[in-house]
């Protein structure tokens, strides 16, 4: 499965992309390994693990960290292991399979793989390209329901981020580039940390902004005034609601 | 659950001042459907032979949308 984003959802790309991945796929042994050996070494993979990126990839090749959520054996046939990997955004599935094989002795390969979870999206939620070639069909024809099946807001795809709601006298600032200032703050997410990415959101849902917190949330909700969080990169249009700056004050 | 682990996610809304929602916008839902596509993500089943390039390049063709069309990550990274 692939998520695919349209238009202003193409500038939160980022916050999807980092989003943990669950991959299904088959580890081919090059030799015996007996069952409670395989184990052991699974549950050494479980965690933070060290990788170097392979000689193909498209970023430095040095020495990372990434976590392995889970790593469950699903089905074993003699050589052939179906493992199910949770991992944090950039693991190297291959390499990781590789190594598995390398501490077990043997040596191994990843003979097939599939991703089934990207961060928010599952595969079992997943639409084939047919199925939204005839919602965009329907559309022509009239009738959008089905456009709006296939394909959801951005917003309930990223409801897992913690958000800042503002009220909507401060909504056209943030959307001209400004900051996220603690009296326009209507509510947060308590799980809102400094520095971790956030969504602030008008009080109607709608993202705002990819913003990064300067407090927390139990700062904002003491505070009179202050910098509640930094704009990161501004999704919403400026026009869609109105300025109360230079005077205008009749919102 | 999102994996890292570490990642806490929202938590509850814990209201600072209590605000109705004016004359503006629209609930995600609710926008009309040329902003609504504007705001959309699909969870596409991706046939396993074409690139997610070109998959990404049918799904603009087939919506016919004017604007900019991404993905998010190949199945191996780099």
């Amino acid at each position: 499965m692939l998520p695919i984003l349209l238009g202003k959802a193409t500038r939160l790309s980022r916050v999807v992309t980092r989003a943990g991945k669950e991959y299904v796929g088959v580890l081919y042994l090059h030799g015996e390994v007996g069952d409670e050996e395989l184990r052991r070494a699974l549950e050494m993979f479980t965690g933070p693990i060290y990788q170097r990126p392979p000689v193909k990839a498209a970023v430095a090749r040095d020495l990372r960290v990434r976590r392995v959520c889970e790593l469950e054996l699903l089905e074993r046939e003699g050589r052939y292991v179906l493992l199910r990997a949770v991992v944090e955004a950039g693991t190297y599935i291959r390499r990781l399979f590789y190594d598995i094989g390398e501490v077990l002795g043997v040596g191994g390969s990843m003979r097939e793989l599939r991703r089934v979870r990207s961060g928010p999206m599952h595969e079992r939620d997943s639409v084939t390209l047919q199925e939204l070639e005839e919602a965009s069909r329907a559309w022509l024809e009239g009738d959008e329901g089905p456009l709006r099946r296939v394909i959801r807001p951005i917003e309930e795809v990223l409801n897992y981020v913690p958000r800042i709601v503002v009220k909507d006298t401060a909504v056209a600032a943030i959307a001209h580039g400004d900051a996220v200032k603690v009296p326009g703050v209507a509510a947060v997410s308590e799980g809102l940390r400094r520095g971790r990415l956030a969504l602030a959101v008008t009080l109607k849902g709608e993202i705002i902004a990819l913003v990064r917190p300067l407090m927390e949330s139990s700062e904002i909700l003491e505070a009179d005034r202050g910098i509640a969080a930094e704009l990161e990169r501004v999704v919403m249009p400026r026009d869609l609601y109105p300025p109360t700056w230079r005077g205008r004050k009749s919102l | 659950m999102i994996c890292p682990p570490g990642e806490p996610g929202p938590g509850r809304l814990l209201v600072k001042e209590e605000a109705e929602p004016g004359p503006y916008g629209y609930r995600p839902r609710e926008r009309p459907i040329d902003m609504y596509l504007y705001y959309g993500a699909i969870n596409l089943d991706k046939p396993s032979g074409p690139t997610s390039h070109e998959v990404t390049k049918w799904v603009r063709t087939i919506l016919g949308f004017p604007g900019r069309v991404g993905h998010c990550g190949t199945l191996e990274a780099g």
